[in-house]
């Protein structure tokens, strides 16, 4: 993280009480953010969380109906858009660049809108797409395609990059391939505010995780952080044989080493301290109630089991 | 490093020229038009016109062969009930029944244009037949110089059809498309200078106004004899104006159409009515007096107008002020009001 002379990390952008209500829908519902200059930073949350529209607002894309937004020390609508449009990275979610132009036509289209900026070469470079540089965009896979959105948020050498679900619908190889581009640029000091709703990414890339929920970031801080916060190493799953009304869930938080229940789809998700100790105690506990257990999985915590934790609901049917 | 403006145009030609079907309708669809009307009204010498002869009479034969002397007539002998049959069905354009050696009656409808003609030329064979002198002696002068044609007439109208749908269909389109993609939005999340995108629009197209109207015009030359009678710059001034008014209302379309087949409709809407009323395949002065101040404010009667004026009477600019100020005020208007509701986001 950059920090200035006195020792306090630089801020990229901060927002404060931001709200945008579409019709009869409340998008974002007082959201207050801040991004340090020189990290990435995640908003991860289901689908319809509102973090589209917080990216579009920071981006100038979109206007807030209250709170304010300053990026780079500046504001959108004070007269400086074109300014603050020159420093900074855009990828949109879904957008469909011309099919009929090749890459290097396309880098030179974006680059020539920004009066600064980083070479051609060096743009396709950067998202490894030389061979691909005389290939038409309708020929392109969908992996190298959205490569070459990013390229096109690359070209002015942004000072902070904005991308919105970048990895969503790309197989693994090439979500991969993305988030090393992503981690180059921020090997060479670049900001990035990132969305998703896939919390491996968040994992991987962020230093920091807003999670979203209703248009509000309802809890905050780095990857290991947000796990910690659950109080628990381990999550036990299980599913017990066929529905018995007779099985007691209270008695579960009681049992050793376990340091909270919630019930999961059909059946139960236990955080736990020690799985040498809970384990064995579950087992006996289920031997007393006379039940049968149909399935028991075990992982390490997770920022899913984070974001189960505070809703109630898992990121993908959220 | 090349300009925003020469990119988002080269954007638009590379687009064009990537894409055969596009060019088709552009250039090939013109030429096919051309070639087809062309053809269809092209100067052939005057068919005999048909005139029925009752043949109820003994002179009916006689009758008959009076008419097929004519230059223009010929006379078939027809039983009464076959006459009225080919009469109702527009086979022949009169039919004539001999009541005496003296007398005949014309039936005819005198609401058919070629049957009050007809009327008129067996009405005279008849007479000087019969013995009648003209008092005065007529002389026929024919007229078929190039600048009176059909084809003549056709050739501005398509090539004003042509600057509609190029610049409702290939400005409103794109942007629309551009918007559905999120590529506008994509753009304006950049510096990009939004006059610049939109001025590409209307740079490309001044680009390929030129080389579809030279192809338009040497080949109607080549097949027609169609000649410019006036000033080539004056006809690319016409061209150039109306190509500006059809990108602004083009932009108006697509300032805040958020689907394709909302844009659809609206160019439609647009193109329609002005391909009837404006006069591209037949004279708007067919049109009752009521409507013609409304047709002559059309952009599309205007460009036609002009167009013609220059290539076939060899108009001067200052004699067209109407359709010059018609044009000018679309183009303004429509670029006016585009700009200030056009929707990026």
């Amino acid at each position: 993280m950059n920090t200035s002379s006195n020792g306090v990390a630089r801020l990229a952008l901060r927002c404060q009480s931001l709200v945008k209500h579409f019709k009869d829908v409340t998008a974002v519902n007082g959201l207050d953010l801040e991004v340090y200059a020189g990290e990435c930073f995640g908003l991860l949350g289901p689908n319809g969380a509102g973090k589209t529209t917080t990216i579009e607002i920071l981006e100038g894309l979109n206007t807030p109906d209250s709170g304010t937004a300053e990026l780079l020390g500046l504001r959108w609508g004070a007269g400086q858009d074109q300014a603050l449009r020159e420093r900074l990275g855009v990828q949109l979610q879904e957008t469909k660049l011309p099919d009929k132009l090749t890459v290097q036509e396309t880098v030179e289209l974006f680059r020539s809108f920004y009066s600064k900026g980083n070479t051609i070469d060096h743009v396709i470079s950067l998202v490894t797409l030389e061979e691909k540089r005389h290939a038409r965009v309708g020929k392109l896979s969908g992996g190298q395609r959205q490569r070459l959105a990013v390229a096109c948020a690359l070209v002015s050498a942004p000072d902070i990059l904005f991308l919105d679900e970048p990895t969503t619908g790309l197989d693994p190889q090439a979500r991969l391939q993305l988030w090393e581009v992503v981690e180059r640029f921020r090997a060479a000091g670049g900001t990035v505010l990132l969305t998703t709703h896939y919390m491996d990414e968040a994992a991987r890339l962020c230093d920091r995780i807003g999670i979203m929920d209703h248009g509000k970031i309802i809890a905050l801080g780095t990857p290991a952080e947000l796990i910690a916060s659950l109080g628990a190493e381990q999550i036990i799953e299980f599913t017990l044989c066929e529905t018995e009304a007779k099985f007691e869930a209270a008695a579960l938080l009681k049992l050793n080493g376990v340091t909270g229940t919630q019930s999961r789809d059909e059946g139960y998700a236990l955080t736990v301290s020690q799985i040498s100790a809970a384990l064995p105690a579950l087992l006996a506990e289920c031997e007393r109630q006379g039940v049968k257990l149909d399935r028991l999985t075990t992982h390490q915590a997770t920022l899913e089991d984070v974001f189960v934790h505070l809703t109630g609901r898992h990121l993908r049917d959220a | 490093m090349i300009h925003p403006l020469i990119q988002l145009t080269l954007l638009r030609l590379r687009t064009l020229a990537r894409q055969p079907e596009a060019i088709f309708w552009t250039v090939g669809f013109p030429l096919l038009m051309t070639c087809t009307l062309g053809i269809a009204f092209r100067n052939t010498a005057p068919t005999k016109t048909r005139i029925g002869v009752e043949a109820n009479s003994s002179n009916a034969q006689a009758v008959a062969n009076t008419l097929s002397q004519s230059a223009e007539l010929e006379g078939v002998l027809l039983a009464p009930a076959e006459a009225a049959r080919q009469l109702r069905s527009g086979k022949v354009a009169l039919v004539v029944v001999p009541d005496s050696a003296s007398s005949v009656t014309y039936r005819l409808d005198p609401m058919r244009p070629e049957s009050r003609a007809a009327q008129m030329i067996v009405n005279n064979a008849l007479q000087q037949a019969a013995g009648r002198i003209n008092p005065v002696m007529t002389k026929e002068q024919v007229v078929t110089e190039s600048g009176g044609r059909y084809i003549d007439f056709l050739i501005p109208g398509l090539i004003g059809m042509n600057l509609l749908g190029s610049g409702l269909w290939g400005v409103g389109f794109t942007i629309v498309m551009a918007r559905v993609n999120k590529l506008l939005k994509q753009m304006a999340a950049t510096p990009m200078r939004r006059a610049h995108y939109l001025g590409s629009f209307m740079l490309a197209r001044l680009l390929l106004l030129i080389p579809e109207i030279i192809v338009l015009m040497s080949f109607a030359y080549l097949a027609f004899g169609v000649r410019m009678q006036g000033n080539w710059l004056s006809f690319f001034l016409f061209a150039v104006l109306g190509n500006l008014a059809f990108v602004g209302i083009g932009l108006l379309i697509a300032a805040r159409t958020e689907t394709v087949e909302g844009a659809s409709g609206l160019m439609n809407l647009v193109i329609l009515p002005m391909w009837v009323l404006s006069g591209t395949f037949f004279s708007a002065a067919r049109f009752p007096d009521f409507v013609q101040p409304f047709i002559k404010l059309l952009p599309l009667t205007a460009v036609n107008d002009g167009l013609r004026a220059v290539m076939n009477e060899g108009a001067s600019l200052a004699s067209q002020g109407l359709p010059l100020a018609v044009l000018t005020g679309w183009a303004v208007l429509s670029f006016v009001v585009a700009l200030r509701t056009f929707r990026w986001q």
